[in-house]
């Protein structure tokens, strides 16, 4: 390369670097612009429109017709438009105490279960952490295995197992312990073994990340401060991970509260929990405006407080 | 290339020496309620090693991310070379950076990573190749050019950072605390060998840093900086040895300092009054009678001896020695004054201490006096 | 953190593992049974492997899914991306709060919700539009997309956030605009992310029962949706197969991302080696 076109690339170059700078600004803000755009438009039409639609549903009455709920505006013959607007279908599911009585019921075993996922996770997760380099991961795979494997299979799993006739009853007797099947599927208990194998992962993965940060000469300071293990582990060890607990524990007990398949699957038709019953409604009673207030419900009830809950523990903990 | 560069050098020296290459106006940028960098004017010549020096959070870093283009001052003007920088992008802008954590892409070799800036230029492959192969020649890394950056050592990793910044030809080259990362060996060499690679290459270089030694080192000129102004800015002698202000005094180096009141302002002098007496200055500048000053010296500066000055006047005090720390090729003596007040005086082991014939230990009675040059007036 | 570990905590794992795991081989061990009868031991064969395999259903959803999976997982990767970018990159923007509400949102949203949502859209878009004329595929899969995304952004963000902004940073000061910046730095740097990011919309995709039997309609079966409606009425030996087939692929899948994630690890502590050698 000889000296001339070197230095004729270099003033190209610097010309370059030289021009207006509008160009290069434009195309900044309109990438920033692009790249925002789509997916926020996407959540719009695809997410939150939806929601107005639903509360729109939810104040209409029930019609036979497809779709079977009445306009919200209607044109009557003189032009004028009259807006309908029926607060009915959330007096009914006020008054009724099915959908009271379902919606206790739904936090009850899901908050139960939470619980137990909670109480035996976190050894779990504590166990893992504490398992030499070659283990660790191997558990950690064992353990996330289940989670990218089908969740219905999973609760199928266990209806072999609940069953009449299936393996724990045949051992049971065999054994001579019972004579007669104990009804095990399709009772609450069922439930509560399904929801907890289920969202078992989701408790673990997040306690294990939390615990697997967690500065080990710390437990080192506290045992040389004197601390036996169990009094280190409930003031040091717990309490530095509550972030994990929290995580994990929101992440069993929201999907486990709207719960459908398992309620259906292991419950049979003895356990009544919201999503379920939200799901009839829609399904087979073909009650949108009721269906639309029940989802409206469960959304004010159940989600916009730990989206208020969260926001406040990520403002309190995080940084900037 | 870096021949030709040399050439340039020269010229740009004798042609702009009076305008300014960067000449920044009335820069502020806040974070939120917290100014980062407020309403700074700096001016920085071709060819200039010019350091930022302050500490964490004092702004220094901001203000040249401010140069790069990756953040928007809320006021104030860059001008580079002549030209406004306010609506420029950071890829538009005639700077190039070198980061603190290197910034080396992990997945690109370390000649990739040296023509990445060139290939976003349009630039025939084989000038490239030149080029890249010039650079590496220049940092002494020819043999390492297929590596990738995690197969290198710390020291390497500096160097390739450094190539890759220096390789697209800037008018100005950034550096964010170029040498932290090394261990304090390597760093002491390095600094010189950044100091001559700019003087070869002939770029004009800012670099911030928190490392006064460094910034002594390197610059040809440098600016204290803390919470966001310049406190004060000239040569590393000027700032070491005529610091205007406590803060400045204290910050480079270390400073005994004395409140006083000017008593007396000759045409060749400064008399100042403080509470450990009289002190006089024969140099620079002129202060208002009866105004509050400080007066500075530095520990280097103080002369100590176990027997009494010849005459009388000032520029002397007498204190007794309360701790001695020794530390390889100086001592540095803590002298309690009759007010109280403790003197740091450091001098040189040109004896081993455990000749004790003639050297000073605990409890001893001492005179300190100075030359009356070498006295600091501070004014704030 | 890691070293002793009480005997109390290993007692504690085992239980754990064989919770997770006997309910899953004894499912695998059912599917060789001969009897018709799930829990009634017949002995072995593989003649329900050979009635799923004949199954024109079975296949027809197990095609269905899969389609509408590797679609979703794409899209949903694109766009978790692309939202990851304009909440961690972007500072403040106008609606950022919402959007980053409505981002969120399908991690806590109970299915039925989110179903019955979509449902209730794609109605009222063909009454105003008269689009979608029939509910299938393309309803699945902008539902799938939908809730995906939430899971890929989520993933990329943690990334994004922990690996900063000096590597881009520094592509943009050698002159790459922002578009180079993606593809040459930011791209690269997060496929971890986006591969593991891809293969979670994918499963969550191929896993979901709740929300494609709300906006499916009539003639679009996807795996799930089959699956349930047998094993609602009782056990099914062909079912088991099925099973067996998934935890299969599965583990293969699950081994391969593992032996990829262990030869990285290799290489990077070689590495390390060789940067120690030099001076």
């Amino acid at each position: 390369m000889n000296e001339n076109t070197k230095s004729v690339n270099r003033t190209s170059a610097e010309q370059r670097s030289l021009l207006p700078s509008r160009v290069g600004q434009k195309i900044q803000k309109h990438w920033r612009l692009i790249v925002i755009t789509i997916p926020f438009v996407w959540l719009l039409l695809f997410f939150l429109l939806p929601f107005f639609i639903v509360a729109k549903i939810s104040v209409a009455e029930l019609k036979i017709a497809s779709p079977p709920f009445s306009n919200m505006f209607e044109w009557t013959d003189s032009g004028i438009v009259t807006v309908r607007i029926v607060f009915d279908n959330f007096i009914y599911i006020m008054t009724d105490n099915l959908y009271f009585d379902t919606y206790l019921n739904s936090v009850k075993i899901a908050a139960v279960s939470t619980f137990v996922c909670l109480l035996f996770g976190y050894p779990i997760a504590y166990g893992i952490v504490r398992s030499g380099p070659l283990a660790k991961p191997i558990f950690l795979f064992l353990v996330i295995l289940p989670f990218w494997t089908s969740f219905l299979l999973r609760v199928y799993a266990w209806m072999g197992l609940l069953s009449d006739q299936g393996t724990i009853n045949s051992i049971l007797i065999a054994l001579g312990i019972i004579d007669e099947p104990i009804q095990m599927l399709y009772t609450e208990f069922a439930v509560y073994i399904g929801i907890v194998y289920t969202y078992m992962p989701f408790m673990i993965l997040p306690l294990y990340a939390n615990l697997e940060k967690l500065d080990g000469s710390l437990n080192e300071a506290a045992a040389d401060l004197g601390s036996r293990p169990t009094n280190t582990f409930f003031k040091v060890t717990l309490p530095l991970t509550m972030p994990g607990v929290i995580a994990g524990s929101l992440l069993v007990f929201i999907p486990a509260t709207g719960e459908y398949v398992i309620p259906d699957l292991l419950g049979g038709g003895n356990v009544q929990m919201i999503g379920r019953v939200l799901y009839n409604e829609f399904s087979r009673n073909t009650d949108w405006p009721v269906a639309s207030a029940v989802a409206l419900t469960m959304l004010f009830l159940l989600v916009l407080p730990i989206i208020v809950f969260q926001y406040y523990q990520g403002k309190s903990t995080g940084g900037k | 290339m870096i021949e030709k560069s040399n050439v340039d050098h020269t010229t740009w020296h004798t042609d702009d020496k009076t305008k300014p290459l960067v000449q920044i106006k009335g820069l502020t940028k806040k974070f939120g309620d917290v100014i980062a960098v407020d309403n700074v004017d700096l001016d920085i010549y071709q060819g200039e090693l010019f350091c930022l020096l302050g500490g964490s959070g004092c702004g220094k870093s901001t203000l040249l991310r401010m140069l790069a283009g990756f953040e928007d001052p809320e006021a104030g003007t860059i001008h580079i070379d002549g030209m406004d920088m306010s609506n420029v992008p950071a890829y538009e802008r005639p700077t190039n950076m070198m980061f603190q954590s290197y910034a080396l892409f992990p997945h690109m070799t370390v000649e990739k990573n040296i023509a990445f800036g060139l290939q976003q230029d349009v630039m025939p492959k084989d000038e490239i190749a030149d080029r890249v192969h010039d650079i590496l020649k220049l940092v002494e890394l020819e043999g390492y050019k297929k590596r990738r950056p995690q197969q290198l050592s710390g020291g390497q990793r500096q160097r390739v950072a450094l190539a890759r910044s220096l390789v697209k030809e800037p008018k100005l080259l950034l550096l964010d605390e170029p040498l932290a990362a090394l261990d304090k060996k390597l760093r002491k060499q390095t600094q010189f060998e950044l100091a001559n690679i700019q003087e070869q290459v002939g770029v004009t270089f800012i670099v911030v840093t928190h490392d006064q030694e460094e910034a002594m080192t390197l610059s040809s000129r440098m600016a204290v900086m803390d919470a966001g102004r310049f406190k004060q800015i000239g040569t590393p002698t000027e700032i070491y040895e005529f610091p205007e202000s406590r803060f400045v005094a204290d910050f480079i180096g270390s400073a005994n300092i004395f409140e006083g009141r000017v008593s007396e302002d000759g045409s060749d002098h400064v008399l100042v009054s403080t509470n450990v007496g009289e002190v006089y200055i024969n140099h620079g500048q002129s202060v208002a009678e009866n105004k509050q000053i400080w007066v500075g010296l530095r520990p280097e500066k103080i002369h100590l001896s176990i027997t009494s000055p010849k005459n009388t006047g000032p520029n002397q005090i007498m204190g007794q020695v309360e701790d001695i720390g020794y530390l390889g090729e100086t001592s540095i003596y803590k002298v309690r004054l009759q007010n109280g007040q403790i003197v740091d005086v450091t001098a040189p082991n040109q004896r081993r201490p455990m000749s004790r014939t003639h050297s000073i230990t605990w409890e001893d009675t001492v005179f300190l006096s100075w030359e009356p040059e070498s006295v600091m007036l501070l004014t704030s | 953190m890691h070293g002793r570990r009480s005997r109390f905590l290993t007692v504690m794992i085992t239980l754990g593992l064989a919770f997770f795991y006997i309910p899953m081989i004894l499912l695998v061990i059912y599917s060789f049974n001969y009897s018709k009868l799930v829990p009634v031991w017949g002995g072995w064969s593989t003649r329900w492997y050979e009635v799923l395999f004949a199954s024109e259903e079975v296949w027809s959803a197990v095609s269905l899914s899969l389609k509408i999976a590797l679609v979703n997982a794409t899209f949903a990767t694109i766009f978790g991306l692309l939202a990851a970018l304009s909440m961690v990159r972007f500072g403040q923007f106008r609606g950022r709060t919402l959007f980053g509400g409505m981002l969120m949102a399908p991690l806590v949203m109970p299915e039925v919700i989110t179903g019955l949502s979509l449902l209730v859209l794609f109605i009222t878009l063909r009454q105003v539009f008269g689009w979608p004329e029939n509910r299938g595929f393309a309803t699945i899969t902008i539902a799938h997309i939908t809730f995906s995304m939430a899971y890929v952004a989520v993933t990329v963000q943690a990334r994004l956030t922990g690996m900063g902004q000096s590597l881009e940073e520094a592509a943009s000061d050698l002159g790459a605009k922002p578009f180079k910046v993606l593809t040459a730095i930011t791209i690269p740097r997060l496929m971890p992310a986006l591969v593991s990011g891809w293969l979670l919309a994918f499963t969550l995709s191929l896993d979901d029962l709740v929300i494609a039997s709300f906006v499916t309609g009539p003639g679009a079966t996807t795996l799930p949706i089959l699956i349930f409606s047998r094993i609602r009425l009782g056990l099914r030996p062909d079912i088991n197969a099925l099973a067996t087939i998934i935890i299969l692929v599965v583990a293969v899948c699950i081994a391969i991302a593992a032996l990829i994630m262990f030869r990285q690890q290799k290489r990077d502590l070689l590495d390390q080696q060789l940067a120690k050698q030099v001076k």
